[in-house]
C-alpha cells in the first residue's frame, strides 16, 4: 500500500532542498534543526535564496553556513549584529539575518545586539535561548533560570550570587530602533507553524526598512540539560515558558 | 465521508532517533526500530501503518528534516 500512497502528486511534506543533505552535527533532537528547517523553509518559499545573507554566531550554530545554502558570514563571538550592520548597509538590496544563541547574543554580544537594535537597523535577529552554553559544556548563561542546575552552578542558580536571569527580548522591545519583537518556541507543531511565520514576517520587515526584527526561539537543549528530547521539552513548556512566556511583544 | 491515508518515508541514514517524530504523532503511527543505522541510531519507522492520516506533524517537528509524507484521498 506505501507505495501507492508515496507518489509525488500525494506528496504533503519533505525537507526543502535549501537546507543540503549534509548531515547536521547537532545532539539528537535538538532545537538549532528545527530551526535551521524553518529558516530555509521561509528562504525557499520567498525565493531570495540568492539574495538572503546570514551571520553565523560562534557556538553549536557556527556551523549553520554548512547546512542553508545561501551566502554566510561568520561572526566573532556575539559581534553578528556589528556584521550584519555593515553587510546590510552595503548592500540594502539583501536580506541580512542572524542567527545567535544565548550566550553569544545576551552575555558577550549584549552591547552589539542593543546598539544595533537601537540604531534600527534593517535586519532579522533569530536568538535561540535555551539558557544554557551548550557547546562548551553546559555552563550558566545569562538566561539560565533561577535555581537551575548546570555545570558551573551545580545547586543551581542562585540569583545571591549569580544574578537574575536576563530578559534580553524584553529588554530590546522597549528600544525605539526595533519594529518587530516576538517569542516563540519550537516544541509542538502549533509552535513550529507559528514561530516560520514570525520568521517569515521578520525577513519581510528586514526589507520594508523600518527597523530591527527580533525573533527569539525558546529552545531545548537535551544534552545539556541531561534530558531526553522529549523530557526537553516537557521540560521546557514547565520551566522555561514560565520565565520566558511566548507571544509578541511589538509589532508596528 | 472522505477520508485520507497517508504514508511516511524515512531518511534512515539521517535520522538520529531523537523520538520527537513519535511523541508529534496523534496516531501512533510511528515507532524506533530496533536495527541501527551506520551512525548507531535506531531510526523512527511505521509500526502502524494503517493509521498514518497525513497530517504532517512528524515532518514539522523532525529537527533534521528525514521525514516525507504523503496523503491520498479515499472516498
Amino acid at each position: 500500500m506505501n507505495n501507492e500512497i508515496a507518489k509525488p502528486e500525494n506528496l504533503v511534506y519533505t525537507k526543502t532542498p535549501v537546507l543540503n543533505d549534509v548531515p547536521m552535527h547537532y545532539c539528537p533532537g535538538c532545537s538549532h534543526g528545527v530551526v535551521h528547517k524553518l529558516i530555509a523553509e521561509v528562504i525557499d518559499e520567498m525565493g531570495i535564496q540568492e539574495t538572503a545573507i546570514g551571520i553565523a554566531p560562534v557556538g553549536c550554530a557556527v556551523f549553520a553556513y554548512k547546512y542553508i545554502e545561501i551566502d554566510w558570514q561568520q561572526a566573532a563571538h556575539g559581534r553578528a549584529p556589528a556584521l550584519a550592520t555593515a553587510i546590510k548597509r552595503l548592500m540594502p538590496n539583501k536580506t541580512v539575518f542572524t542567527y545567535q544563541g544565548d550566550g553569544d547574543l545576551a552575555a558577550i554580544g549584549t552591547a552589539e545586539t542593543i546598539h544595533a537594535c537601537n540604531r534600527g537597523e534593517n535586519i532579522a535577529i533569530i536568538f535561540i535561548n535555551n539558557g544554557i552554553y551548550g557547546m562548551t559544556g553546559g555552563q550558566m548563561a545569562p538566561t539560565t533560570l533561577e535555581g537551575m542546575k548546570t555545570s558551573t552552578c551545580p545547586y543551581g542558580r542562585n540569583p545571591e550570587i549569580n544574578g537574575y536571569p536576563l530578559n534580553i527580548t524584553k529588554l530590546v522591545a522597549e528600544l525605539e530602533g526595533t519594529r518587530y519583537v516576538t517569542r516563540q518556541a519550537v516544541h509542538t507543531v502549533a509552535a513550529v507553524r507559528k514561530a516560520k511565520k514570525a520568521i517569515r514576517k521578520a525577513f519581510e520587515y528586514s526589507m520594508e526598512g523600518k527597523g530591527t526584527s527580533f525573533v527569539e526561539i525558546v529552545s531545548t537543549c537535551n544534552s545539556g540539560w541531561k534530558l531526553s528530547p522529549v523530557q526537553s521539552n516537557k521540560w521546557m513548556e514547565e520551566n522555561m515558558f514560565k520565565a520566558y512566556p511566548l507571544g509578541d511583544f511589538k509589532d508596528r | 465521508m472522505a477520508k485520507f491515508k497517508g504514508t511516511v518515508v524515512v531518511n534512515v541514514e539521517r535520522c538520529k532517533g531523537c523520538e520527537l517524530c513519535v511523541a508529534a504523532c496523534p496516531s501512533g503511527v510511528l515507532g524506533m526500530s530496533h536495527h541501527a543505522n551506520t551512525k548507531g541510531y535506531n531510526y523512527a519507522q511505521m509500526i502502524n501503518e494503517d493509521a498514518c492520516i497525513g497530517c504532517a506533524s512528524c515532518g514539522y517537528v523532525c529537527p533534521d528534516g528525514c521525514l516525507t509524507i504523503y496523503k491520498q484521498k479515499y472516498e
